[in-house]
C-alpha cells in the first residue's frame, strides 16, 4: 500500500472523492496541507481574500453544480471567519465540507497561538463535525464527511485537523474507502407507499389546489418531475424564495413567489386553497405569516426528506418523509395510472379566480410601481437584466430590497440559476457566491444583483476575480441606503432612519473598479439603462460593475401585514392594502 | 408532560456536547441527564428527562434522531417502564432528631451509609417522586446537602433498546 503523510493523505482523499476545487486561505496550522496542495495538480485551490468568501464561493459552487463545496482554512481567525458562511449553508441546506487547521494535538486546550475550539464554535451550525485524532483516520473521515454533507438533507460538515496530524515527518498506508456505512445515520430515501397513495387521492380530488415548491426541489433535482406533475394536473404552482426556478417562471401555471414579499395571486391562492401540496419546502415564517391563520381550509400534503421538518410549524394531513425525486416519481406514476382526473369544472373556476387576482394586483399583468417619473425604478433594472440576458443568466444576490426585486422580476425558467441566502439572509453573499458559480460554469453569464450596502461586505473579492479571470457582472441597485432597513423604518418607525444612511460616505465605485483592473459604469438616467446594460454584458471577459442610481424612496411590495396577518393580508403599495 | 428519553449514542468525543447543545440551541429544557458507557464499549447510554407537550417532545425526539452520533432512542414514558434515581443526602441528626430521621429512612427503605455524632448520610433510590417525598418528610431544616444522580430508566418486559 502507498505510504503518505497526513497532509498528502488529506489532499489525496479529496482528489479520490472527486473534488476539483477547494476555496481557501492559508495560515500556520494549515501549512502542511498547503504544501501537500502545492505538490500536486488534481485539486485546484482558489485563493480568496477573506475566509467568509471561501465559504460563500464553495456554497455558490455547490448550489450551481449540486456537488459538495469544499473549503480549507487555518485555525483561529481563519476558522472563525468561516463561521458566517457555514451558518449560511446550514440554513439553506447546502452540501459543504470545511477543513480547518487546528493547533497541534498536544497544545489543544492551552490557549495556544491561534487556537479556537472550531468543533465547539461551529457545533450548532453544522450537520456534523469531526476532529481528526490520528492521520490514519483521514481517508475514512473525509469519505464520511462528503457522504454526510451530500445525503439526506444536505448541510455543512467540519473536519478539524490538528497540525501534527498533517506533518510530513511520518507516513502511513493510504487507501481511500470505496463505500461508507455509518450505523447511526440512515437518511430517508423512499416515501411510504400508503401515504403516497393517500396524497394522490387527495390531490386528484382537489377543487382549489396549489403546489408550493421549495429549495428541496432544486437541491433534490426534482424540477423536471415537479413540472411534469403540475402540467399533467394543470395545477397552479408557487415557489419559495429558495425554490425559484424549480418550476419555469415564465409559465402560465406559475403564480410567482409566495410569502412576505410574494405576489398577490400566490398568497391569495394559498389562503383559499383546499389542497396544498408542499414539496421540499419548510413552512418558513417568511412564508406562512401568522401560522394559526395559514391556509385555513386546506388539507396539506408535505413531502420532505427531513422528518424534523414535518409538523415543525404547520401540521400536515398527509406527511411523506422521502426524497422529492423518489416520491414525485411514484406520485406521477400513480396519477398517470389513475382513472380519476381532477374535476375540470372546479379547476377551470379556480383558474378563472386566479386570473382575476392576477388582473387585479398581479405583478406580471402590468407594472405595479411608478413608471412615469424620472427616477430609475429598481424593478425596471431587473426586468432589463432579464431582457438583456435573455432570462438565461446565473443570478446571485445579496440581501435587501434588491434581492426581493430580483426574486420577483427575474423569472427563472431553470433550477440552480438563482443563488441567494434565504434562511440566514447574509449580506456579503452575492459576490463570492458568483465566483463559485463562475468557477463551476466558466462560459456562463453570471451576474450578482446587489446593493451598495451589501457589496461592501465582501468587496475585497474583486481582487480574487482579477486573479482567476472571473468576468462577473455586478448589478448594483444603488439606493444610497440600507434600503430594506429603511423600508421597515418607514413602515413601523415613522421614518426615523436610525443608522440606515451613510451620509455621503459611499466610495466612487467606478474608480474603485478601475483600481482593481475592472470596468465601472454609472447609470443615472433612465434612458441609458438598457444600452448601458447591453454594453456591460457585451464585455464578456471583464468584470463590470454597474452602479445604477435607483429611486431611493421605493419600497418592496407586496408585503405581508404583520403581526397577526394571514397570507392574504398584504400591503400592495405605500397606501393600499388588501 | 414529563418524559424520560433513553438514547444510545456513539461513545465518541463530542457526542454528549451535541446532545446538550441541541437542547440549549432549540430552547428545550433538560430536567436531568445521566450518561455512562454500556457493556458494548462503542456505545453510551444516556437518559434524560424533559418537560414539554406532545408537539415539543416529537420535535425533541426527531432532532435527537437527526444527530449523527445518535444510534437509537426510545421515549420510555410511552410504555410501561421502570425508573430509578439515586440520592445521597446529609442530614442533621442529633438528640431527638436522630430517631425521627432513622424512622423516616426505614419507611422509605433508604440506608444510612455514614454516621457521625451529629449527622447521617442517607442513600435512597426510587422514582424522582419518592425522592422528593423523602426530602419533604425529613424537612428542609434538617437537610445539609443533597446530591441526585438524575433518572435512569428501562422498559418493562420484552422491549429492548439495543443495536
Ligand atoms: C429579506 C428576505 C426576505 C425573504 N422573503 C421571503 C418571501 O417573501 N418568501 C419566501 O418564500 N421566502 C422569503 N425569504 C426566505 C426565507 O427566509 C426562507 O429561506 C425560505 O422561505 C425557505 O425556503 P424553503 O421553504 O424552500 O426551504 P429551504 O430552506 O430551501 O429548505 C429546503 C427543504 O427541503 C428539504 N429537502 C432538501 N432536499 C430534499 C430532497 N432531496 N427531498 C425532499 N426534501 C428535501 C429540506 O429538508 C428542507 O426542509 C426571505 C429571506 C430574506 C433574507
Ligand atoms: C450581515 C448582515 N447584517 C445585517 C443584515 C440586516 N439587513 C438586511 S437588509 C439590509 C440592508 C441592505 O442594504 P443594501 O445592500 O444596500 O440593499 P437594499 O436593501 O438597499 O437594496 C440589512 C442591513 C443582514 N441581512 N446581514
Ligand atoms: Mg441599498
Amino acid at each position: 500500500m502507498e505510504m503518505l503523510s497526513g497532509g498528502d493523505m488529506l489532499i489525496r482523499s479529496l482528489r479520490d472523492e472527486g473534488v476539483e476545487f477547494v476555496f481557501g486561505y492559508p495560515g500556520g496550522a494549515a501549512l502542511h496541507i498547503y504544501d501537500a496542495l502545492f505538490r500536486q495538480q488534481d485539486v485546484k485551490h482558489i485563493l480568496v481574500r477573506h475566509e467568509q468568501a471561501a465559504t460563500h464561493a464553495a456554497d455558490g459552487y455547490a448550489r450551481t453544480t449540486g456537488k459538495v463545496g469544499t473549503v480549507l482554512v487555518t485555525s483561529g481567525p481563519g476558522a472563525t471567519n468561516a463561521i458566517t458562511g457555514i451558518a449560511t449553508a446550514y440554513m439553506d441546506s447546502i452540501p459543504m465540507v470545511v477543513i480547518s487547521g487546528q493547533v497541534a494535538s498536544d497544545k489543544i486546550g492551552e490557549d495556544a497561538f491561534q487556537e479556537t475550539d472550531m468543533v465547539g464554535v461551529s457545533r450548532p451550525i453544522v450537520k456534523h463535525s469531526f476532529m481528526v485524532k490520528h492521520a490514519s483516520e483521514i481517508p475514512e473521515i473525509v469519505k464520511k464527511a462528503y457522504y454526510i454533507a451530500s445525503s439526506g438533507r444536505p448541510g455543512p460538515v467540519v473536519i478539524d485537523v490538528p497540525k501534527d496530524i498533517t506533518s510530513p515527518a511520518e507516513t502511513f498506508p493510504y487507501e481511500y474507502p470505496k463505500t461508507v456505512k455509518i450505523r447511526s445515520y440512515t437518511p430517508a430515501t423512499r416515501g411510504h407507499t400508503g401515504q403516497i397513495k393517500k396524497a394522490v387521492q387527495l390531490l386528484l380530488g382537489a377543487k382549489r389546489p396549489v403546489i408550493y415548491a421549495g429549495g428541496g426541489v432544486v437541491q433534490g433535482n426534482g424540477s423536471e418531475l415537479l413540472t411534469e406533475l403540475a402540467r399533467k394536473l394543470n395545477y397552479p404552482v408557487t415557489n419559495t424564495l429558495m425554490g425559484l426556478g424549480c418550476y419555469p417562471g415564465t409559465d402560465r401555471q406559475f403564480l410567482g413567489m409566495l410569502g412576505m414579499h410574494g405576489t398577490f395571486e400566490a398568497n391569495t391562492a394559498m389562503h383559499h386553497c383546499d389542497v396544498l401540496l408542499a414539496v421540499g419546502a419548510r413552512f418558513d415564517d417568511r412564508v406562512t405569516n401568522t401560522v394559526s391563520k395559514f391556509c385555513p381550509s386546506a388539507k396539506i400534503i408535505h413531502i420532505d426528506i427531513d422528518p424534523a421538518t414535518i409538523a415543525k410549524t404547520v401540521v400536515a394531513d398527509v406527511p411523506i418523509v422521502g426524497s422529492v425525486e423518489s416520491v414525485l416519481t411514484e406520485m406521477l406514476a400513480l396519477v398517470k395510472a389513475d382513472d380519476k382526473t381532477p374535476d375540470a369544472d372546479a379547476l377551470s373556476a379556480w383558474w378563472k379566480q386566479i386570473d382575476e387576482w392576477r388582473d387585479r394586483h398581479g405583478l406580471y399583468t402590468k407594472p405595479r410601481y411608478r413608471t412615469d417619473g424620472d427616477a430609475i425604478m429598481p424593478q425596471d433594472v431587473i426586468r432589463t437584466l432579464h431582457e438583456v440576458t435573455k432570462g438565461d443568466a446565473y443570478i446571485t444576490s445579496d440581501v435587501g430590497q434588491h434581492q426581493m426585486f430580483a426574486a420577483q422580476y427575474y423569472l427563472f425558467d431553470k433550477p440552480r440559476r438563482w443563488i441567494n441566502s434565504g434562511g440566514l439572509g447574509t449580506m456579503g453573499f452575492g459576490l463570492p457566491a458568483a465566483m463559485g458559480v463562475q468557477i463551476a460554469e466558466r462560459d456562463a453569464v453570471v451576474a450578482c444583483v446587489t446593493g451598495e450596502g451589501s457589496i461592501q461586505m465582501c468587496i475585497q473579492e474583486l481582487s480574487t476575480c482579477t486573479q482567476y479571470h472571473l468576468p462577473i457582472k455586478i448589478i448594483c441597485l444603488n439606493n444610497q441606503a440600507l434600503g430594506m432597513v429603511k423600508q421597515w423604518q418607514d413602515m413601523q418607525y415613522d421614518s426615523r432612519y436610525s443608522e440606515s444612511l451613510y451620509e455621503e460616505s459611499l466610495p466612487d465605485f467606478v474608480k474603485l473598479m478601475e483600481s482593481y483592473g475592472h470596468v465601472g459604469m454609472r447609470v443615472t438616467d433612465k434612458k441609458d439603462l438598457k444600452a448601458k446594460m447591453e454594453e456591460c454584458f457585451a464585455m464578456t471577459d471583464r468584470v463590470v460593475f454597474m452602479d445604477i442610481m435607483v429611486d431611493p424612496t421605493e419600497h418592496v411590495y407586496p408585503m405581508h401585514v404583520a403581526p397577526d396577518g394571514s397570507m392574504r393580508d398584504m400591503w400592495l403599495s405605500k397606501t393600499e392594502r388588501t | 408532560m414529563r418524559r424520560i428519553i433513553s438514547v444510545l449514542i456513539e461513545n465518541a468525543p463530542g457526542a454528549l456536547s451535541r446532545v446538550v447543545g441541541l437542547f440549549s440551541q432549540r430552547g428545550y429544557n433538560i430536567e436531568s441527564l445521566t450518561v455512562a458507557p454500556t457493556e458494548d464499549e462503542t456505545l453510551s447510554r444516556l437518559t434524560l428527562t424533559t418537560l414539554g407537550d406532545e408537539h415539543k417532545i416529537e420535535q425533541i425526539t426527531k432532532h435527537l434522531n437527526k444527530l449523527i452520533d445518535v444510534v437509537k432512542l426510545v421515549d420510555l414514558t410511552e410504555g410501561a417502564h421502570i425508573e430509578r434515581e439515586l440520592m445521597l443526602i446529609k442530614v442533621k441528626a442529633s438528640g431527638a432528631q436522630r430517631a425521627e430521621v432513622k424512622r423516616c429512612v426505614d419507611i422509605f427503605r433508604g440506608q444510612i451509609v455514614d454516621v457521625t455524632s451529629s449527622l447521617y448520610i442517607i442513600q435512597i433510590t426510587g422514582t424522582s417522586d419518592k425522592l422528593d417525598a423523602f426530602l419533604q418528610a425529613v424537612g428542609e431544616a434538617a437537610i445539609l446537602e443533597t446530591v441526585r444522580t438524575g433518572v435512569s430508566g428501562i422498559s418493562r418486559g420484552e422491549k429492548i433498546l439495543s443495536l
